[in-house]
């Protein structure tokens, strides 16, 4: 079988899956997350290869590859910044922080910058309403925010990739009871 | 010092516990596990979890003792359990908090269910947003794998189990339970009409139990220390602890895991600090976005499953909102409609086509455009999809409407007759976002 984008490495993690279900359709989420990840984004030719190896058809795939936001059909910026709008992140700021990052970035929500460097997109509720406002950016958490901190995660991503702001497993100070 | 003995988060409340294998293993874990599959037959364990109360933390409160002896036990098989960990609900972190700090609780959970059970594959279905998740639970269970907890013939026992983790791609939906096994199953994550229930036709149509990460990871401790033990916990219905994920308006946010029967006013004042900045509490919503507002004068209400139904409520998902004084009911309710427009599946039209009416009619009263005939319509609207969805999302979605026109009718009347949001009065239509 010869695919047209993706390489023999993701194959043979898609093909690494098989093994656990019954049936090979039941790969199809973790397939779509291997070929985004590395493609970049689902093109149709990455969706095409998917049903090839899944043996489904390529309608089969782009259904599914629609109903679940996390996946993009179309090309993204490098980070992904994915603001929580949900009550209880909106309670606490999450509308200042959506603000200044249109602001800093100079795009609106939905936009791309036209370096591809960041992309701004509303979220709802990523189970992080204790660390409110948060956003998500990638495969990564960004807790507690502040425009200031915004500030400093920015540069960070603009100067190294990456920051150390970036949450690790969860912390909160306090646990049961009174303190 | 915590007020009661916690269960769940004891462990990571020690300094420097990370969760790995080894480390819980030395405050006892895995005891269970082996001690069901050594000695006690599984009809049995299903009695033990019966006779502890223990009902289910993902939102609907069914018992899970009966939920596991729903399982036809003359079925050939394969039979499936699935960990419910999509955590989606607005409002809700615990499960997340059990994940990434101590994922064993759950595994052996998971384990003891199984064989409970009869089955012997399991899927953890984890919503695609929790990648640091993800991963710890994936190492969780390769340490179990490893150290042969999970395999083949498990403490020499002959029990197989295999654990496998599976990973969503981001709808809210999926926490649903049919709706989730048909995202295992590589398809769009709709909710099946039920009967059939999961129990005969489940997952590839075998019996199927899915439970929530909470509910799994209490049933070690219930095997360990005994129903009785578990059962003095609480109250008579409402069984055990509940780690309640406290949010909003607080001053200290945070998973909380306290004996069910406590009061809200207890929550809020004493273990999340009481308000921000000394404001009045003016609306809490108890159980996830899904649960009906409540006020003020329900602070006294007792948090178990019973109390907070008679109040007009529900205690869902464990996630406790609360606003202050300064919060606009119709912004609240409309930013909850948004998450339901945005999740709902579309499968039916009352949910998928209601949410947008809901939606658009809370949008015109909060940016001054309402009229009054809107909060008939909002009623009569509501009504219409009550009760009329495949899916229990359908009457979640009606929640924030209907009880903020039932405890705050006065509000909408204000910004309907000053044409404008009294609490936001610069706000313009189009504009995301909060206070
Ligand atoms: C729209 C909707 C969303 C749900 N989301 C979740 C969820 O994110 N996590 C969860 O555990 N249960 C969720 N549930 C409840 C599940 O359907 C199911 O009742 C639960 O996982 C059963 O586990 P339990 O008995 O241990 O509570 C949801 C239900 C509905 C109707
Ligand atoms: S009630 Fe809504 S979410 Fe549930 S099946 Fe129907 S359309 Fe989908
Ligand atoms: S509301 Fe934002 S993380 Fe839950």
């Amino acid at each position: 079988m010869r695919l047209k984008v993706l390489s023999d490495k993701a194959k043979a993690a898609i093909e690494a899956e098989f093994p656990k279900y019954p049936d090979k359709r039941s790969v199809l989420l973790s397939a779509l997350h291997i070929a985004q990840k590395e493609v970049g984004y689902l093109s149709e030719a990455a969706m095409v290869d998917v049903s090839e190896l899944l043996e489904l058809t390529p309608v089969q795939v782009y259904d599914v590859a629609t109903f679940y936001s996390l996946y993009n059909l179309k090309p993204v910026g490098k980070h992904v910044i994915q603001v929580c709008k949900t009550l209880s992140c909106a309670l606490v700021g999450a509308g200042q922080i959506i603000e200044h990052l249109q602001n800093r970035l100079g795009i609106r929500v939905g936009e791309t910058t036209p370096d591809g460097l960041f992309s701004l997109k509303l979220v709802e509720c990523l189970a992080s309403c204790g660390t409110a406002p948060m956003v998500q950016i990638n495969n990564r958490y960004y807790e507690n925010l502040t425009p200031e901190k915004v500030d400093r995660l920015l540069d960070d991503l603009k100067r190294e990739g990456k920051s150390a702001m970036a949450s690790g497993p969860f912390q909160l100070p306090v646990l049961g009871g009174k303190s | 010092m915590p007020k009661y003995e916690l269960v769940l988060l004891k462990n990571m409340a020690q300094p420097g516990y990370t969760g790995a294998l080894d480390e819980y293993r030395k405050t006892g874990g895995y005891t269970a596990f082996e001690k069901v599959l050594k000695g006690i037959p599984p009809s049995e364990v299903i009695e033990l979890v019966k006779k502890s109360g223990l009902r289910g933390r993902g939102g609907a409160g069914f018992p899970t003792g009966m939920k596991w002896s729903f399982i036809p036990k003359d079925h050939p098989g394969p039979k499936y359990l699935c960990c419910n960990a999509d955590e989606s609900e607005p409002g809700t972190y615990k499960d997340r908090q059990l994940i990434e700090n101590d994922p064993h609780q759950m595994l052996e959970g998971i384990g003891i269910a199984c064989y409970a059970i009869g089955s012997h594959h399991a899927y953890v279905y984890i919503r695609g947003e929790f990648d640091l998740g993800a991963e710890i639970i994936q190492r969780a269970i390769d340490e179990a794998y490893e150290a042969k907890l999970f395999g083949k013939n498990i403490f020499g026992t002959g029990f197989d189990l295999d654990v496998v983790l599976h990973r969503g791609a981001g709808a809210y939906i999926c926490g649903e339970e049919t709706a989730l096994l048909e995202s295992i199953e590589g398809k769009r994550g709709k909710p099946r009409t039920k009967p059939p229930f999961p129990a005969t036709h489940g997952l590839y149509q075998k019996p199927t139990v899915v439970n929530n990460v909470e509910t799994l990871a209490n049933i070690p401790y219930i095997i360990n220390r005994g129903p009785e033990w578990f059962a003095s916990l609480g109250t008579p219905k409402s069984a055990g602890m509940r780690v309640f994920c406290v949010s909003g308006h607080v001053n200290r946010p945070g998973n909380y895991e306290v004996p069910m029967g406590i009061t809200m006013r207890e929550m809020i004042y004493e273990h999340a600090g009481g308000m921000r900045g000394g404001k009045q509490l003016k609306a809490i919503i108890p159980g996830g976005a899904s649960a009906p507002f409540l006020t003020q004068e329900h602070l006294d209400v007792k948090m178990d499953f019973e109390s907070i139904a008679q109040a007009g409520s529900m205690l869902g998902s464990g996630a406790v909102t609360v606003m202050d004084e300064d919060t606009c009911m119709i912004w609240a309710a409309m930013n909850l409609m948004e998450f339901f427009h945005h999740e709902s599946c579309g499968k039916c039209t009352p949910c998928r086509e209601g949410s947008a009416w809901l939606l658009k009619i809370l949008q015109r009263i909060e940016y001054g455009q309402g009229r009054m005939e809107d909060l008939d319509l909002l009623v009569s609207l509501s009504k219409r999809i009550e009760g009329r969805t495949v899916c229990a999302f359908g009457d979640a979605e009606i929640a924030p409407v209907l009880s903020t026109l039932k405890h705050f009718r006065q509000e909408y009347e204000t910004h309907i007759q000053e044409r404008r949001c009294p609490f936001r009065p610069n706000v313009v239509l189009a504009m995301a976002g909060g206070h």
